[in-house]
């Protein structure tokens, strides 16, 4: 039989394939291969962020799903976001009240705590605390989808995973963490008034005064811009680092690790230029 | 290769030209061609990492091969732009190996899935989901989550959601690994039912050599209700009318043997006597 005599004659274990010679890997190799994986990860984001972006501006949209990661977000963010703002604007007022105290300038500290919360630390911590809490929940929910295949039974069905995960959970933090902001910036200032008043003998209504009348326009606009770029970075990097997941179940909490301490750092960063651009801009501006 | 045999004269519902797909470990498919023809069910053996579930998702458009062109339903998946790939997909249904049930979700919703991203009004939903889940006997099932259920009960479900909206071609990857033999009957059993009830053309890859030949030796009969041998009386000829079902071996990332059954079963090939044991 025809079928029996090829089978006899197929070189099985060769089929095609070189023996494997050991290479030996030089201190240069491994530079030049961190280099390449770096800028092919570089370039992996920026196709995502392209994409996300077109998601974000082209119908159709997942107003289901939006409205769902913003429940997770934001209102789940609402607790850690109300007692973090608040005693961190206490601490601020513990930490300067005294300096202002011995200057005899007390007051001040309403001045210094509302530009600090509003123009620096009300940004850019609420942007840490909601990558600590989501874009690491972010990245291991989309991990998780990935190793159980979930994602591609999604893209089997006809759906577009940047629309479908993706972009409903930029879209919901872009929306949610400006007024998660807000909330930091007002309950900081609402913990420096209560430490203004047991620790300074400050009243409340000179704490909120000076506070509102230290603010022009500059640092509110600063202070607003800057979380809708956090909310873009945490949640890109969150969704990047939860569809690039290798190695199953280990490799999403590898993934999860990475999406915060990455997110985390980008925020700081993003945070010092984002600073020099609004102080020039508001120099030219205002 | 092997020698080819094909039972059937009409058209290629699945078609591979010289398909290589390698990633950075090198090629995993290497000039691999074979068609699948309507209402065939065509079985790929290999072992582990040969590139059965990777054929598969080539065959649906998840992934584009390296070289060669692949046709399905007449269209050409190679050059299709993703958006166009998209709407492709939903005229194939996929079962994958553990389910991939969207664990967020009932299995109502999972099985719902499709009808809801194609806008499908909430009233046509609900009969056609508990249509599907009765033809996969898990009606009862339509509230709970998959965590609630068992393996088997899970591929069933997927099995469900990958019929919603009647594809003509279904791809398996392995439905029945790892599910004890009465289980792996029942996925069988729904497989026939697929292919003989309502002429679903199918490309399933496993590890099971007996999934195979389940699937060439019995039909399920429409009147009777039950699955029933193709040779009856031993009239092979007889049976061969309803049997539709090849295999293809893939082994060193090449097609290592392509026919029906009976070339199978007589082989004096040791490697292919491996999957005989």
């Amino acid at each position: 039989m025809t079928l029996q005599v090829l089978v006899a004659d197929t070189p099985l274990q060769v089929a095609g394939r070189e023996a494997k010679t050991e290479e030996r890997i030089t201190v240069a190799a491994v530079f030049v291969n961190a280099a390449k994986s770096a800028v092919a990860d570089v370039q992996e984001f920026a196709i995502l962020c392209g994409r996300t972006l077109y998601a974000i501006f082209t119908p159709p949209y997942y107003l289901q799903d939006i409205l769902q990661q913003m429940d997770n977000i934001g209102a789940g963010s609402l607790p850690i976001i109300l007692l973090s703002g608040f005693f961190i604007g206490a601490v601020m007022v513990l930490q300067t009240g005294s300096q202002f105290t011995r200057f005899g300038q007390s007051s001040l500290t309403g001045d210094v705590v509302a530009i600090a919360l509003v123009r620096e630390l009300g940004p850019s911590l609420t942007g840490l605390l909601v990558t600590g809490r989501c874009a690491t929940g972010i990245a291991s929910e989309l991990g998780s989808m990935l190793v159980t295949e979930q994602v591609d039974a999604m893209r089997a069905m006809g759906t577009n995973p940047i629309r479908k995960l993706v972009a409903p959970r930029v879209i919901a933090t872009l929306l949610t963490l400006p007024l998660l902001t807000a909330m930091t910036d007002f309950m900081g200032l609402l913990g420096g008034c209560v430490a203004s008043i047991f620790s300074l003998r400050l009243g409340a209504i000179e704490f909120w005064r000076r506070a509102i009348d230290a603010l022009d326009f500059a640092d509110l606009m600063q202070g607003f811009t800057k979380p809708f770029f956090f909310a873009f970075i945490l949640a890109t990097i969150g969704c990047y680092k939860g569809l690039t997941v290798r190695g199953g179940t280990q490799g999403v909490g590898r993934a999860t690790t990475q999406a915060a301490v990455l997110a985390s750092v980008m925020i700081i960063v993003a945070d010092a230029f984002l600073t020099k651009v609004a102080l020039f801009l508001a120099n030219k501006l205002f | 290769m092997l020698s080819a045999t094909s039972s059937s004269d009409s058209n290629p519902a699945i078609t591979f030209e010289n398909v290589r797909i390698g990633f950075e470990e090198g090629d995993i498919l290497r000039d691999v061609s074979f068609q699948v023809r309507e209402r065939e069910t065509l079985v790929l053996l290999g072992e582990t990492g040969t590139g059965k579930t990777l054929s598969l998702k080539l065959a649906a458009g998840l992934l584009r091969p390296s070289e060669g062109t692949i046709r399905v339903l007449g269209k050409e998946l190679s050059s299709m732009p993703e958006r166009d790939l998209l709407e492709f997909r939903r005229h194939i249904g996929f079962v994958f190996q553990e389910g991939a049930l969207f664990d967020s979700m009932t299995v109502g919703d999972n099985v719902a899935y499709r009808l809801q991203e194609d806008g499908v009004k909430d009233h046509e939903i609900e009969p056609r989901v508990l249509e599907v889940l009765r033809f996969v006997e898990l009606e009862h099932t339509v509230d709970l989550f998959p965590s609630e259920l068992s393996g088997g009960m899970r591929r069933r479900v997927s099995i469900a959601r990958a019929l919603i909206n009647q594809p003509p071609i279904v791809l398996y990857d392995s439905p029945t690994a790892g599910l004890d033999p009465v289980t792996s009957q029942t996925i069988i059993t729904l497989i026939l039912r697929l292919r003989d009830v309502y002429g679903v053309t199918a490309l399933l890859a496993t590890q099971r050599l007996q999934d195979g030949f389940a699937l060439a030796n019995f039909r399920f009969d429409p009147a009777a209700k039950r699955v029933v041998h193709t040779v009856s009386n031993g009239n092979a000829a007889a049976g061969a009318k309803f049997a539709a079902t090849r295999f293809l071996v893939l082994r060193e990332g090449g097609v290592y043997f392509e026919g029906g059954q009976e070339e199978l079963a007589g082989t004096k090939d040791d490697y292919l006597k491996r999957f005989l044991v």
